[in-house]
C-alpha cells in the first residue's frame, strides 16, 4: 500500500498484464471494471449474494465482490472477455446464446464462468451436478432450464461428443394428440 | 410473400453473441470524461416532516462536487396523470424509508459514498400507516395531505343483474384470500448517466423499460427548477439493455431525475447507480391484496355471478396504482364465462415503498382467488378441476360482461394438454399421500389497449430505411429488457423483405432517433411495435416490388422477396438481386424510407374505468403442478410442471420458450417464498424515537429476500398452442406474462391435493401448510388463510348492464359531464404544457 491509501500492482488478466493504481480497499470487481475497463463483468449486490460478478482466479470461481484486488498480484485472473478466440465463441457463449439461455444477460458473464470452471474440473457433469455448481449464481429471466441444457451442450461438445439438445428444448414439447384443436373450436 | 422463412424458426437473439461476450453495455457499463458520481440520501424514517437539512459537513468532504434538495425541483410528476404526487427529492415530508431527499455528487464513488453519509438531515416524525387496514382505520395523519383520508384510490362496478346471478345460483361460495406483495429484483440495479451536450441539450442513458416516458417526466420536471430550463425537444432519453425488468423500471425513478439536473447543474455527466437496497426502496412491486371472492354456480359448475372485492396496499405513492386497483378486477372475466360481475376495489397509501406493476400487474393476486376458488367449486359440485374449466371456457371473439373484447381463444388446447401430460385425469386425488397434482389458468393482456397518456397517437412506430449496399436500418422506440424485443424487430422486418436477421441493422429507444413506443410493459411490443414493423416494412417492399415488376415484365403480385433476392413468383430464375432492387427502387423513388405506425382498436366500453383491461387480444395458459409435501414439516417440493401458453403464433420458438420457463420460475417465486417483509421496531425503540412506529424494510437484500435457485427449479414441459389471431403481426400473442399467472393457484391446489389442507394465501410458507395439517388433525378447518374482509367504504358502483343485457357499454348512472379524466382515469394532455414552455415529449 502507498502513502495514500491506494495500491499499484501488475494484473495478469486473460493473459495479459495490466498495471493498475487503486483505493486499497477496492475490489477486483471495481477494478476490472473500473482500472481495467473490462465492464464484461458485473455486479447484483457487491455483498456476494447474486453471484453475476463471478470470474475465474487460477481457474477457480471467486466472487469478484468480495475478493481485495489488492490480494491479486500474481494470480491468473480470467473473465467473459477472455472467453472467445477470435470471432470464435466458446462452446458455453455458443451453447447460451443458441438456447436463449441469456435473456437479459446480465447474470450470463458470472454464469458462464462459474460454468468454466465446473467443466474443466468434471467433463461430463449430471444435471444435478450443474444444478449445484450454478447454485450461487441467481437469474431472474430464465428459470434456468436453458442454462443447465446450454452447459450441457457445451460439455459435450468440449468432450467431442455430438450430443445435442432435444428439439423439445427449441421448439417446446409436442402438443399431445388428444389436447389438439377439435375442429369447432378453431377460429383462424 | 411466399411462405415464411424467419417466423416460426428458433434462431439465435440478434443480442445473443453480445450478451455472452460482454459487450452489450448496460447503463453502468458507461463512463465518460469529467464524469461525476451521484449519491441520493435517503430518508431514515418512514413518515416525518423534514425541519431541516445540513449540508455543511458533506460540503467538506474531499471531492465534494455539489448537492442538489427537494427546493430545486419543485414540480411533482407520476406515472399516470392522475397522480402527479412526487417529486424528485422530498419537499417537505419523507413517506417511506428509503425515500430520496438529497442528491450529492462527488468526483468518485467513494466520496459521494462519503458526502451523503455526512448528511445530516433533522426530520419531525409523524405516526405511521403499516397496511392497508391500519389505512382504512386512520384517515389521520394523511400520508398526502389532501383532505381525503389514506385511500389513493377506488372503483366499484356492477356488471349486470349481479343479485338476479345469485338468485339464479344452485351454490354460493365465499372466499377470503390475501396475496402477499413482493417485488421484480432484476439482478441489474438500476442507472443513470446524464451527459449534457453543446450548451442546452442533454442526453440521458437509463436502465429504463420506458424511455418516452421518461423522456416526458424530464420535460415536465426540467422545464421548472432552479437551474438551465430544457425543452422536450432537447432531451435525449436512450434506454439502454435492461439487465432485467419485470415492471422494475416501467416507472420514472427519482435519480434518473436527479441525475439529469445535476449534469445540468454541473455542465458535466454525472452517473448515478444503485446499490441492491436502493433497488429494494424503488420496488413498484406487486401489491399486496387482500380479496373476498363469493362466486354463484350451477350444478354443472357454470358461474352465475361474481362479486369480487379487494384491498390493496399501495405504499406511499401513486404510481401505478390507480391502474393497478382496476387491474385487480378487469380480468376475472376473460377465462371462464361469468354473466354477471360485480367488482369493488381500493388502495389504500401506507408509509412503505411504493407498489406498482410487476409481471401480471395487478391480475396475479385476483387469479389466484378465482383459480383456487374454482377448485374448491369443482371438489363440491363432484366434478374434476380440469372440467369445471372446459366446460365453461369463454367463447372466441366474445365481448364479455365487463365489456371486453375477446380475440381467438387458445385455452381449451392449453387445458388438454396439461392434463394429458401429466396424466392428470388418472391421478389427480389418486396419487399416495404427500403427492398431489394441482391445475389452474390464467390469461393476461396482448398489450394495453389504452395508452397512459390519453391521446389519438400511435403507440408504436417504426422506421425502415435501405441502403443501396442493400444494407436494411430498422429505427424503434421500442426496448430491449430481455424478452426479445430487438430480436423481434428485426424477425419482422427481415420476413417481410426476404432477407436475414442478421443483415439488419437497429437503432432502438432513443427518444431522438427513434419513432416513439410507449414502453416494454403490459406485454405489448411484439404486437404492436411488430405491427408497425409490419406496415413500414411493407410500404418499402410496395416501392422494391414495383420497379423490379416493371424491370421483369410482370404484375407487382407476381413478385416474391426471399433469400435476399426478388423475383417473379412463378419463375423464380427471374430474379433481381434485394441490393439491386434497392438500387432500382432508390433511382425512382429517392432515398428510400418508409414508415409504420399502431394503435389498438376502440375497445366497447363507454364507462369511466373501461380503459383498464381492454387489449388487442389476450393470451391463455393452464398449467399443472405436481407437489410432494412432507406432512410432519410442510416441507414441499415441486417435482414437475407442465405449462401450455396460446402465443396465437410462436415467431421465434425457443425465445417464445424462454418466456414461458421465466415466468413459470418467477411465479414458483411467488407461490413458495418471495414477500416484501416490512417490521415495526420494538415498541421501547419506537417510543425513545417519539410518535414513529419506524417502518423498516426486513429485506433490503437478495440473500434476505429469498428467491429461486437452480435447485429449486422442478423440470418443466412446456407446450406451444398456436391459434393465430389477426391482431397480432403473423398471428402472435403475447407471453412474457401470461404464464406466471396458473402457476402460484396450481401450487396452492396440489397441496391441497397431496395433503388435503388448503392456504389460500401466498407465499405458501410450509409453516402455513403444517398449521392447517395440525388443525385437520384437530378436527377443525384444514385451512390456512385470511378469515376475514374488513368493512371497506366503496363508493356508490357504476352500474353497467351487460352485452346479453342489451347494454351499449355505458353506465347508467354516469353523468356525462364533460371530464378532464379518459375512460382509464388518465387525463387528455395538457393543453397548455407548450405556453408553459413545459412541453410533453412528442408523444
Amino acid at each position: 500500500m502507498r502513502e495514500d491509501n491506494s495500491t499499484l500492482l501488475t494484473l495478469r488478466v486473460n493473459g495479459e498484464r495490466q498495471r493498475a493504481v487503486f483505493p486499497s480497499h477496492h475490489t477486483l470487481l471495481e477494478v476490472l471494471r473500473e482500472e481495467c475497463g473490462l465492464t464484461g463483468t458485473k455486479h447484483g449486490c457487491e455483498l456476494g449474494e447474486c453471484g453475476a460478478c463471478a470470474v475465474l482466479v487460477d481457474g477457480k470461481p471467486v466472487l469478484s465482490c468480495l475478493a481485495l484486488a489488492a490480494d491479486m498480484e500474481g494470480r491468473e485472473i480470467e473473465t467473459v472477455e477472455g472467453m472467445q478466440d477470435g470471432l470464435a465463441l466458446h462452446p458455453l457463449q455458443a451453447a447460451f446464446a443458441d438456447l436463449g439461455a441469456a435473456q437479459c444477460g446480465y447474470c450470463t458473464p458470472g454464469m458462464l464462468m462459474t460454468a468454466k470452471a465446473l467443466l474443466e474440473e468434471n467433463t461430463d457433469p449430471s444435471e444435478d451436478e450443474i444444478r449445484a455448481a450454478l447454485a450461487g449464481n441467481i437469474c431472474r429471466c430464465t428459470g434456468y432450464l436453458k442454462i443447465i441444457e446450454a452447459v450441457r451442450w457445451a460439455a459435450a461438445q468440449l468432450r467431442g461428443d455430438d450430443w445435442q439438445p432435444p428439439r423439445d428444448a427449441f421448439y417446446g414439447t409436442e402438443v399431445p394428440q388428444e389436447a389438439a384443436f377439435p375442429k369447432e373450436e378453431r377460429h383462424d | 410473400m411466399t411462405e415464411s422463412r424467419v417466423i416460426g424458426t428458433p434462431f439465435r437473439r440478434v443480442d445473443g453473441r453480445a450478451k455472452v461476450t460482454g459487450e452489450t453495455r448496460f447503463a453502468d457499463d458507461l463512463s465518460f470524461p469529467r464524469m461525476v458520481f451521484m449519491k441520493m440520501v435517503r430518508a431514515t424514517v418512514p413518515h416525518a416532516r423534514i425541519n431541516h437539512i445540513d449540508l455543511s459537513a458533506a460540503r467538506r468532504v474531499d471531492g465534494a462536487v455539489d448537492f442538489l434538495t427537494g427546493e430545486d425541483l419543485p414540480v411533482p410528476y407520476g406515472i399516470l396523470p392522475v397522480s402527479h404526487d412526487e417529486n424528485a427529492l422530498a419537499l417537505d415530508k419523507v413517506r417511506f424509508v428509503g425515500e430520496p431527499v438529497v442528491a450529492v455528487a462527488a468526483t468518485s464513488e467513494d466520496a459521494a459514498d462519503e458526502m451523503a453519509r455526512a448528511v445530516r438531515v433533522d426530520y419531525e416524525l409523524l405516526e405511521t400507516i403499516a397496511d392497508a387496514e391500519e389505512a382504512l382505520d386512520k384517515p389521520t395523519p394523511e400520508i398526502h395531505e389532501r383532505g381525503r383520508g389514506n385511500l389513493s384510490r377506488q372503483a366499484s362496478f356492477r356488471f349486470g343483474d349481479v343479485d338476479a346471478g345469485f338468485e339464479a345460483a344452485e351454490m354460493v361460495l365465499e372466499d377470503t384470500f390475501f396475496y402477499d406483495g413482493n417485488t421484480h429484483l432484476p439482478i441489474e440495479q438500476h442507472a443513470a448517466v446524464a451527459v449534457p451536450e453543446d450548451d442546452s441539450r442533454l442526453t440521458l442513458y437509463a436502465s429504463t423499460q420506458v424511455p418516452h416516458y421518461l423522456h416526458r417526466t424530464l420535460a415536465k420536471v426540467l422545464g421548472n427548477w432552479s437551474g438551465p430550463l430544457v425543452p422536450a425537444w432537447r432531451i435525449r432519453v436512450i434506454a439502454c439493455p435492461n439487465g432485467g425488468g419485470f415492471g422494475g423500471k416501467s416507472d420514472v425513478f427519482n435519480h434518473e431525475i436527479a441525475a439529469a439536473a445535476m449534469a445540468l447543474k454541473l455542465g458535466r455527466p454525472v452517473k448515478c447507480t444503485l446499490t441492491r437496497d436502493e433497488v429494494f426502496y424503488c420496488h413498484r412491486g406487486r401489491h399486496p391484496v387482500l380479496m373476498h371472492m363469493r362466486t354463484g354456480f350451477t350444478k354443472d359448475g357454470a358461474m352465475t355471478a361474481q362479486h369480487l372485492r379487494t384491498l390493496l396496499d399501495g405504499g406511499a405513492f401513486g404510481s401505478y396504482g390507480a391502474a393497478s386497483t382496476l387491474y385487480t378486477g378487469a380480468l376475472q372475466t376473460v377465462t371462464y364465462q361469468l354473466p354477471r360481475y360485480a367488482f369493488d376495489g381500493v388502495r389504500a397509501f401506507t408509509n412503505k415503498p411504493p407498489c406498482g406493476p410487476k409481471r401480471g400487474h395487478g391480475t396475479p393476486q385476483p387469479r389466484f382467488g378465482l383459480e383456487i376458488h374454482l377448485d374448491k367449486a369443482a371438489e363440491k359440485l363432484g366434478m374434476s378441476p380440469a372440467e369445471i374449466r372446459l366446460r365453461n371456457l369463454v367463447e372466441p371473439h366474445a365481448i364479455t360482461a365487463n365489456w371486453l373484447q375477446l380475440g381467438t381463444v387458445g385455452l381449451g388446447p392449453c387445458i388438454r394438454a396439461v392434463v394429458a401430460g401429466s396424466d392428470f385425469e388418472k391421478r389427480y386425488n389418486q396419487l399416495p399421500p404427500g403427492r398431489g397434482l394441482g391445475l389452474a389458468c390464467g390469461s393476461y393482456l396482448t398489450g394495453a389497449g389504452l395508452p397512459i397518456n390519453w391521446n389519438q397517437l400511435p403507440q408504436s412506430g417504426v422506421t425502415v430505411q435501405l441502403d443501396r449496399s442493400g444494407g436494411v436500418a430498422v429505427f424503434s422506440g421500442a426496448t430491449e429488457i430481455g424478452q426479445g424485443s430487438d430480436s423481434m424487430l428485426a424477425a419482422i422486418v427481415a420476413e417481410v423483405l426476404g432477407v436475414g436477421v442478421d443483415d439488419i441493422h437497429l437503432c432502438v429507444a432513443d427518444t431522438a432517433l427513434t419513432p416513439v413506443d410507449l414502453g416494454s410493459y403490459s406485454s405489448r411490443v411484439t404486437l404492436m411495435m411488430g405491427n408497425a414493423a409490419v406496415e413500414a416494412a411493407e410500404n418499402v417492399r410496395t416501392r422494391l416490388a414495383q420497379v423490379v415488376a416493371e424491370q421483369l415484365g410482370v404484375t407487382v403480385e407476381r413478385i416474391g422477396f426471399g433469400g435476399r433476392r426478388v423475383f417473379d413468383i412463378e419463375d423464380p430464375s427471374r430474379n433481381l438481386s434485394f441490393t439491386d432492387a434497392v438500387a432500382l427502387a432508390e433511382e425512382r423513388f429517392g432515398t428510400l424510407a418508409t414508415t409504420g405506425s399502431y394503435k389498438p382498436p376502440r375497445a366497447p366500453g363507454r364507462f369511466r374505468g373501461a380503459g383498464v383491461g381492454p387489449s388487442p387480444t389476450y393470451s391463455y395458459s393452464a398449467a399443472v403442478v405436481e407437489v410432494e409435501v412432507d406432512p410432519r414439516t410442510g416441507i414441499y417440493k415441486i417435482e414437475h410442471i407442465w405449462i401450455g401458453h396460446d402465443i396465437g403464433r410462436s415467431l421465434n420458438p425457443v425465445l417464445v420458450m424462454g418466456q414461458v420457463e421465466g415466468s413459470v420460475y418467477m411465479g414458483l417465486g411467488e407461490a413458495m417464498m418471495e414477500e416484501q417483509v416490512f417490521r415495526r421496531l420494538p415498541r421501547r425503540f419506537r417510543e425513545q424515537k417519539g410518535l414513529s412506529g419506524a417502518l423498516v424494510h426486513k429485506h433490503p437484500s437478495m440473500l434476505e429476500y429469498k428467491n429461486p435457485t437452480f435447485l429449486e427449479m422442478p423440470e418443466v414441459t412446456t407446450y406451444l398452442i398456436e391459434d393465430p389471431d389477426e391482431k397480432g403481426p403473423f398471428g402472435a400473442k403475447e407471453v412474457g406474462q401470461g404464464p406466471l399467472l396458473p402457476i402460484m393457484p396450481a401450487v396452492a391446489n396440489a397441496i391441497y391435493d397431496a395433503v388435503g389442507v388448503r392456504v389460500d394465501q401466498v407465499p405458501i410458507h410450509p409453516h402455513m401448510v403444517l398449521s392447517a395439517l395440525q388443525a385437520k388433525a384437530k378436527g377443525k378447518a384444514a385451512h390456512f388463510g385470511p378469515r376475514k374482509f374488513p368493512d371497506v367504504p366503496y363508493g356508490e358502483p357504476l352500474r353497467v348492464p351487460t352485452p346479453d343485457e342489451g347494454g351499449d357499454g355505458r353506465a347508467l348512472n354516469e353523468t356525462r359531464k364533460k371530464s378532464r379524466h379518459s375512460a382509464d382515469g388518465t387525463m387528455p394532455e395538457q393543453k397548455n404544457e407548450e405556453k408553459k414552455h413545459v412541453t410533453p415529449a412528442a408523444v
